[in-house]
């Protein structure tokens, strides 16, 4: 079952100030089934960050359609309204970085519950869930309760990790969640993404080291060819 | 552009067409559109003389429009608001609209107590009964994190965080449809600040308030936006998801502005 | 035809001193202020050959309604006979020729002065309250075209804060006289400066009150069995004047509105303010033929 058609995919950014162009990746296809995990490959640079973003409609593509096979029917996510990429990423389509957005006053069990709260799990079982994740991620019991955003980084990364993977989702596009985790975290979260993958979830991911994940890897897109030099662009990047 | 909703079946709660305003020879607002989905959060950026607060002043039916059209989907709301009289106006904003003004003195009776100037509300949507007043009065401070012991005080005797926390108790008193706040931490204190803006946020997430935030602050529209429009010289140049904006802006004013950002 | 036959004979005053068309005009607007009732009518205010704020409002609706059967009754704060209801009742009397009472059940027309009398009023009776400041809502809008917007759109919010204010900050509502009452269920006047204890007297009254205001040009008026009623929180209710047990140290009644008469030794007797009912309770009581009539308050509780 296919859920995700990517055709013709082409971005690159204009940046006014310099009055320039620049590529990022070109006439892009793929096609993503249920259950399957593609890793995007290439060179520092070669745009497999911005593509992942691209398909989370974070960029705005130039050219090409990212047919997304919802439980809504077909959606274009390349040219969808804004209300409708906003309830696709509430629902089906999830974005993993190591990164946590942590909220003020929002303790880490109740961040983590969320996901399963909002698609309407009953308050303790979301609760009993996302202490299971928790745990599984190895977040110390005592730190349950408390607010993330005075978590270490990797504390928040582990959070992060739980609160992302919580509720199986459609398509997941995992942009690099295993660096600088530990060795146990790490497991968890291959163990976690087998899960997910044997219950359907597509995937697309970009990792630094992809040997952590090599037994979950279908297929490999390389990137390279269309080289783009400055990944971590500094004009863009917020 | 981006197609129309395909999923989201919900009918946007505002909807504003094609308001235009002028001031003399400047043209304050140029055809500004916007729609707002039921608890979703629209930010609107832009420098001073942008015309945002112009439009979010026609939106708090405050300001006449030249043309235009501007309906909210509320049971018994209809047609353009522009069109209703003062009187249908006043009951409209007294309670289906709250409103946070940068400037404490526009949104509170600096010299009566902090819980009267969040009771006139309900006092105008008619309530007559002293006891619950006060209960809905000190409800609202609290959900606003006013200091309860505090709530007699007079506005003018309190800081700005704390005043922004009584006209944000005011807006939300008689809980309306559509907030609006205007520069509602401008002003302030960096921490004070980023306290009343904590409170904004957990607001928004617990009772889902469809909310209209005006700003210059990238950070502040950034923390409480699901949706960004950017306006420059009464017109929107750029509109999209926050994530997006910011990520990748489009418009060379966008961009200068995203850039500018330390 | 000729000018002699059209005009009429000059005379050194108009009859009710008011000339014709500063009567008409009054009773124009009286009849306006009836028909809205509560809602503030602005009138011309001629000049009388009295100050302003003496009472020229009342007087001149006074001048406007009396002929020679009407028999006048004029009181200052309760009190026939203080130097200002004396003087109004004197030129009253001279300039129209009318009988004056002080027995407010012989009164066709009642010119009062911060106070509604004790004996019930029938709907044969006008009572005419002088009024310094007409407009409840200056204490929350100076301004008055803004005022008046506020009228017409019933938006009375600020006034139930004030309230709100007074009970918050003391503990009760502390407005005494002058105490702000809906109208018909649509105006909020102010009764003139009465205190609490007569307002009630107005509400379902069988009699036509007519407030009038010369130095602000406006009158307002009461019409007969018509709602009026005290701006109260239905959880706070209206308290009046804590005189229900005091006693008249001249006259004996009890329950009635006291004036308080300080003593040298610090302490207080009371008068009953209406003189002319603490007058006829004396004459009852030395067993003359007087007839008081039927009261508002009964045994210091208001009937209806």
């Amino acid at each position: 079952m296919t859920v995700l058609d990517v055709r013709g995919l082409t971005k690159g950014f204009t940046m006014h100030h310099l009055g320039t162009q620049m590529g990022a990746f070109e006439d892009i296809s793929f096609a993503l089934q249920a259950g399957e995990f593609l890793l995007l490959k290439g060179k520092n640079g070669a745009g497999k960050s911005t593509l992942l973003r691209t398909l989370y409609r974070s960029y705005l593509s130039q050219g090409g359609e990212i047919l997304f096979h919802s439980d809504h029917g077909v959606i274009d996510l390349a040219r969808a309204a804004d209300v409708d990429v906003s309830f696709l990423r509430r629902t089906e389509i999830g974005f993993v970085t190591q990164f946590l957005t942590a909220r003020p006053r929002v303790s880490a069990q109740d961040l983590v519950a969320e996901p399963l709260r909002l698609a309407g799990q009953e308050p303790t079982e979301a609760l009993r869930a996302a202490r299971h994740w928790l745990y599984t991620f190895g977040v110390k019991e005592e730190l349950w309760a408390a607010y993330p955003t005075t978590f270490s980084g990797g504390e928040q990364q582990k959070v992060n990790l739980a609160r992302a993977l919580i509720l199986p989702q459609r398509l997941l596009l995992l942009d690099e969640p295993t660096a600088s985790l530990d060795v146990h975290a790490r497991a968890a979260l291959v163990e976690r993404l087998g899960e997910l993958k044997a219950q359907g979830t597509a995937m697309i991911g970009v990792f630094h080291h992809p040997g952590d994940v090599a037994a979950l890897i279908d297929r490999e897109i390389d990137l390279t060819p269309n080289a783009f030099q400055d990944e971590d662009r500094k004009d863009v990047a917020i | 552009m981006m197609d129309a909703p395909q999923i989201v079946k919900t009918r946007p709660l505002l909807i504003a067409r094609n308001v235009s305003k002028r001031y003399g020879a400047v043209q304050a607002l140029q055809d500004v559109s916007a729609s707002v989905y039921p608890g979703e959060v629209l930010g609107i950026v832009g420098e001073s003389g942008s015309g945002k607060s112009t439009f979010l002043r026609c939106l708090n039916l405050e300001e006449d429009p030249d043309h235009g059209s501007y309906t909210l989907d509320l049971p018994d709301v209809q047609g353009n608001l522009f069109d209703l009289d003062r009187y249908a106006r006043r009951m409209l904003c007294a309670t289906r609209i709250g409103i946070v003004y940068q400037n404490p003195h526009l949104g509170l009776l600096m010299k009566h107590s902090s819980s009267g100037n969040v009771a006139e509300r309900l006092l105008i949507a008619g309530e007559r009964r002293f006891g619950v007043l006060r209960e809905k009065a000190r409800d609202a401070l609290d959900a606003s994190e006013f200091p309860l012991d505090r709530m007699d005080a007079p506005p003018i005797e309190l800081s700005g965080g704390m005043q922004q926390r009584v006209q944000l108790a005011k807006a939300i008193a008689l809980e309306p449809a559509l907030l609006l706040l205007d520069e509602p931490t401008t002003g302030l204190d960096v921490s004070v600040q980023a306290l009343v803006l904590d409170t904004l946020k957990k607001l928004q997430q617990e009772r889902k308030i469809t909310m209209v935030i005006v700003s210059h602050d990238l950070g502040v529209i950034r923390t409480l936006s699901d949706r960004v429009m950017v306006m420059k010289g009464g017109q929107v140049v750029e509109e999209g998801l926050a994530d997006q904006v910011f990520q990748d802006p489009q418009h060379a004013y966008t961009q200068q502005l995203v850039h500018a950002k330390l | 035809m000729s000018l002699k036959s059209l005009t009429k004979d000059w005379e050194p005053m108009s009859y009710g001193f008011l000339d014709a068309s500063a009567k008409r005009e009054i009773r124009r607007k009286t009849l306006k202020a009836i028909a809205v009732p509560g809602c503030q009518m602005p009138y011309a205010s001629r000049e009388v050959p009295m100050a302003r704020g003496w009472g020229t409002g009342g007087l001149q609706i006074s001048c406007t309604l009396i002929n020679l059967q009407t028999t006048v009754k004029v009181i200052d704060q309760g009190a026939d006979d203080s130097v200002n209801a004396a003087s109004i009742r004197r030129f009253l009397s001279r300039v129209s020729g009318a009988p004056t009472t002080m027995d407010t059940l012989k009164a066709d027309l009642i010119q009062s002065r911060h106070r509604i009398p004790e004996e019930k009023l029938r709907e044969d009776q006008v009572l005419v309250l002088q009024v310094p400041n007409p407009e409840p809502l200056r204490p929350v809008q100076p301004n008055m075209s803004i005022a008046r917007q506020m009228h017409a759109d019933a938006d009375y919010g600020r006034m139930w804060l004030q309230l709100y204010e007074q009970i918050v900050r003391s503990g009760r509502v502390m407005q005494g006289a002058s105490y702000p009452s809906l109208v018909h269920g649509r105006f909020v006047m102010t009764p003139s400066p009465i205190p609490r204890w007569d307002v009630s007297k107005m509400h379902m009254a069988k009699h036509l009150t007519i407030l009038s205001a010369g130095r602000e040009k406006r009158l307002h008026a009461v019409p007969p069995y018509t709602r009026v009623e005290p701006l109260v929180f239905d959880d706070v209710p209206y308290q009046v004047e804590e005189h229900q047990d005091l006693t008249c140290a001249r006259s004996g009644a009890k329950g009635f509105f006291m004036n308080e008469i300080p003593q040298d030794d610090g302490s207080s007797t009371y008068e009953v303010s209406d003189s002319e009912f603490g007058v006829k309770t004396i004459r009852k009581g030395d067993g003359e033929p007087v007839e008081i009539g039927a009261t508002w308050y009964h045994a210091g509780e208001m009937t209806q």
